[in-house]
């Protein structure tokens, strides 16, 4: 994340022996960075951008600069709606996974006493996840099928006459999935940022006579912002990419944005996906220069 | 970038042919590219290898150890989705020998140029393939059925062209092997009444408990199907639907989605078992190794005949175009075995059928032949090819014999002159 030059690239060259000049050795310093991003991230962005513009039809893609991929991805009613039901996961899940995470690594943080039970609690929230995604997501489906756990639970104690159709295939099921997904990458960096918080401040709060509410509202809550905007960017950016957790949760039934661009990549469709990718990359830059405009990080790391 | 490399080695090819005009006339079917790696007409690669990918019997190893042992080619084989074969056919020409990808795949990558015609005079047992494949009528007087029917796609006048033939010719694109008659599937316990008709399957009485599938091109035919049979819409070619045909076949089923008739659309064969297994829904697009697989969990599931006929499906070896020399002598070879029944009788005891019957036949009980073939009450118990138990002595095949069921086929999987338009509105179903 930081971007600070760091000090020692300033110091005084040592005397003696062979010199490299300042520069060059910053230069050598930012290479293998510069060079992985610039081979791994900016390189396929770019061949995306250039592709998008591309014509294609069945048998392949056509180099050309034309706008119709953009004209038919924006003009299109299902680009609109399926961004809105992407946008709605997002913002649903986003609430979600930020009132649980912080719930959880508030207790974590100050309600455990010792640093090794916090560790040893902390580590059992990643436990799920030596799984794979798609385990702990398919997992749900024999527990909220019509024949599920829950369902033939409740029919038998008698608290509902049939069982309940939308726990499965439904929005609820694809955000229940979401959340027990993403959670996690909530909670890690807001407990990070809980851990960091001087607990004489809260000391001090409390002799000053605030109470509880008053002490999370207005001093703990404002310094854990940036770990909570660091779990928003993940979050954020994790659901408006999901295409898997979509198709599955929802029986095929919703489309997200990704779940378009992967119909359109296996129609062979590359260039509407990759104006469709462009779009979507552009809205998630937005949504997280929003993020990081309402939050700092750099300043309150 | 696809087209570039693929438009280089076109032309490469092409120079080569006409420095060696004399060779490449020899051999006669090899059209386009392809890397002459040494002597093609000696048999240099030993032991020979053969890239096989595709959706239908690129899913079975037996017939990949069984071509080991009998031939010595060694065949490597690739499953994938259709989407994905159809992909990969056009796009990477070269990383692969042998497609097997069904007919209207083939309909929509044969013009790009990548796979070579087979001459029938070098398949053993053309003769003996059935007639659907070759004039599109199982018996002389069946009715040729709508959509992409085999025979339409199966012959070109002249190696190298584009277009196909009106009729039988010397060429042959590809060599038919596994093709069936798909229909609904049905829980016969839980639906609770007769099932006649592709139209039951909207039946209010069943809102939330019905799947189809989402793949497309197969999907809308369904759909065509059900629209029909409800009187929604008659089509002139279903599997060549006018964009008009097209807005009100999915606007039909649009609204039958809000309505909240289906439980989920499935892509997968596990899907389709596991929401019937699972009794989300009782009624849904089906194939038949989906069915069986079903009921070997020991649930109750019926691959319903339906009075309109079937939604049939096929698909078939083609060989890619740059196969030269001793590479494409075996895959003749292979092709060969392929038709000369083992793995024809091992097909038809899966359920699929074969496309060289007659020498199928020889590989098969007679008890086998009788259930699978001609409809007769099993005498004994009905062994998958793997040896599990398949079906009780005494049961009888759901919708009979293979001239019934082929004999009952509607319309064929299909791509339309309007594909692109049909999938952006197919897409705009599953949006809505």
């Amino acid at each position: 994340m930081s971007t600070v030059p760091s000090p020692e690239t300033i110091e005084p060259p040592r005397t003696g022996g062979f010199r490299m000049p300042e520069a060059a050795i910053a230069w050598l310093q930012a290479a293998p960075l510069a060079l992985i991003l610039g081979f791994f991230f900016l390189l396929p962005i770019l061949t995306i951008l250039i592709v998008s513009f591309w014509d294609y039809d069945f048998a392949g893609l056509y180099p050309d600069f034309m706008t119709l991929n953009y004209v038919e991805t924006l003009g299109s009613w299902v680009t609109w709606k399926t961004y809105l039901n992407t946008l709605k996961y997002t913002a649903m899940v986003w609430g979600l996974t930020l009132v649980i995470g912080f719930w959880v690594a508030y207790f974590l943080a100050f309600h455990v006493r010792t640093t090794t039970m916090q560790m040893v609690l902390f580590l059992v929230c990643t436990v799920p996840f030596l799984t794979s995604n798609i385990i702990r997501m398919i997992s749900w489906i024999p527990v909220l099928g019509r024949n599920g756990l829950v369902n033939s639970t409740l029919v038998d104690m008698g608290v509902i006459p049939a069982p309940i159709e939308w726990l499965l295939y439904s929005d609820f099921a694809v955000v229940l999935a979401m959340v027990h997904l993403n959670t996690l990458f909530m909670v890690t960096p807001i407990f990070n940022t809980l851990m960091r918080i001087d607990k004489s401040l809260i000391e001090a709060a409390r002799d000053a006579g605030a109470t509880s509410w008053q002490i999370l509202w207005n001093v703990i809550i404002p310094l854990a912002k940036p770990g909570m905007a660091i779990g928003s960017i993940f979050v954020v950016t994790l659901v408006m990419a999901d295409f898997s957790t979509v198709q599955v949760m929802s029986g095929g039934q919703s489309a997200s944005v990704a779940l378009m661009m992967k119909n359109q990549m296996s129609l062979l469709q590359y260039p509407a996906a990759a104006a469709n990718a462009v779009v979507l990359l552009i809205i998630v830059l937005l949504m997280v220069a929003a993020i990081l405009r309402v939050v700092d990080i750099r300043k309150e790391l | 970038m696809t087209e570039e490399t693929k438009a280089t080695k076109t032309k490469a090819g092409l120079s080569r042919r006409t420095l060696l005009k004399t060779g490449a006339a020899a051999t006669g079917a090899v059209i386009g590219s392809g890397l002459i790696t040494g002597f093609p007409t000696i048999w240099a690669q030993n032991p020979i290898t053969l890239r096989q990918f595709g959706t239908g019997v690129s899913n079975i190893n037996a017939i990949a150890e069984k071509c080991k042992a009998d031939l010595g080619i060694t065949l490597e084989m690739t499953a994938t989705d259709s989407d994905a074969a159809a992909q990969r056919a056009v796009t990477q020409p070269d990383s692969y020998d042998v497609a097997d990808i069904e007919y209207w795949i083939l309909k929509k990558v044969f013009p790009a140029g990548v796979i070579q015609p087979m001459d029938i005079k070098k398949l053993k047992y053309y003769d003996k393939i059935v007639p659907l494949f070759k004039t599109g009528k199982l018996t002389p007087d069946s009715v040729i059925a709508q959509g992409t029917a085999p025979h339409t796609v199966g012959f070109v006048e002249a190696p190298g062209e584009k277009t196909f033939a009106k009729g039988e010719t010397q060429y042959f694109t590809m060599v038919p092997t596994i093709y069936n008659a798909d229909t609904l599937g049905i829980r016969p316990d839980l639906v609770g009444r007769e099932i006649s008709s592709w139209a039951d399957i909207m039946d209010p009485a069943f809102k939330g408990k019905t799947s189809i599938l989402n793949i497309p091109s197969i999907g809308i035919m369904d759909a065509a199907m059900i629209c029909e049979a409800m009187g929604i819409i008659k089509y002139a070619d279903k599997g060549n639907m006018t964009t008009a045909e097209i807005d009100t076949t999915i606007d039909f089923l649009i609204k039958a989605k809000q309505d909240g008739q289906f439980r989920a659309f499935w892509k997968s064969f596990d899907e389709s078992v596991n929401l019937m297994a699972s009794g989300e829904v009782v009624i849904q697009s089906m194939w038949s190794p989906a069915v069986a697989a079903v009921r070997s969990k020991g649930i109750a599931c019926k691959y319903q005949p339906l009075k309109e006929g079937y939604r049939s499906w096929g698909g078939g070896l083609g060989l890619a175009s740059h196969l030269t020399g001793a590479q494409l002598d075996a895959a003749y070879e292979y092709i060969n075995w392929y038709t000369s029944g083992w793995v024809g009788g091992y097909l038809n005891r899966q359920g699929y059928y074969s496309a060289a019957m007659d020498t199928a036949k020889e590989f098969m009980s007679a008890d086998e032949w009788g259930y699978w073939i001609e409809g007769k009450p099993a005498a004994g118990d009905i062994m998958s090819p793997e040896g599990k138990v398949m079906e009780k002595a005494g049961a009888v095949r759901d919708g009979g014999s293979f001239t019934e069921r082929m004999g009952k086929v509607a319309c064929w999987n299909s791509v339309m002159d309007e594909d692109r338009y049909m999938v952006r509105r197919w897409n705009e179903f599953i949006a809505a």
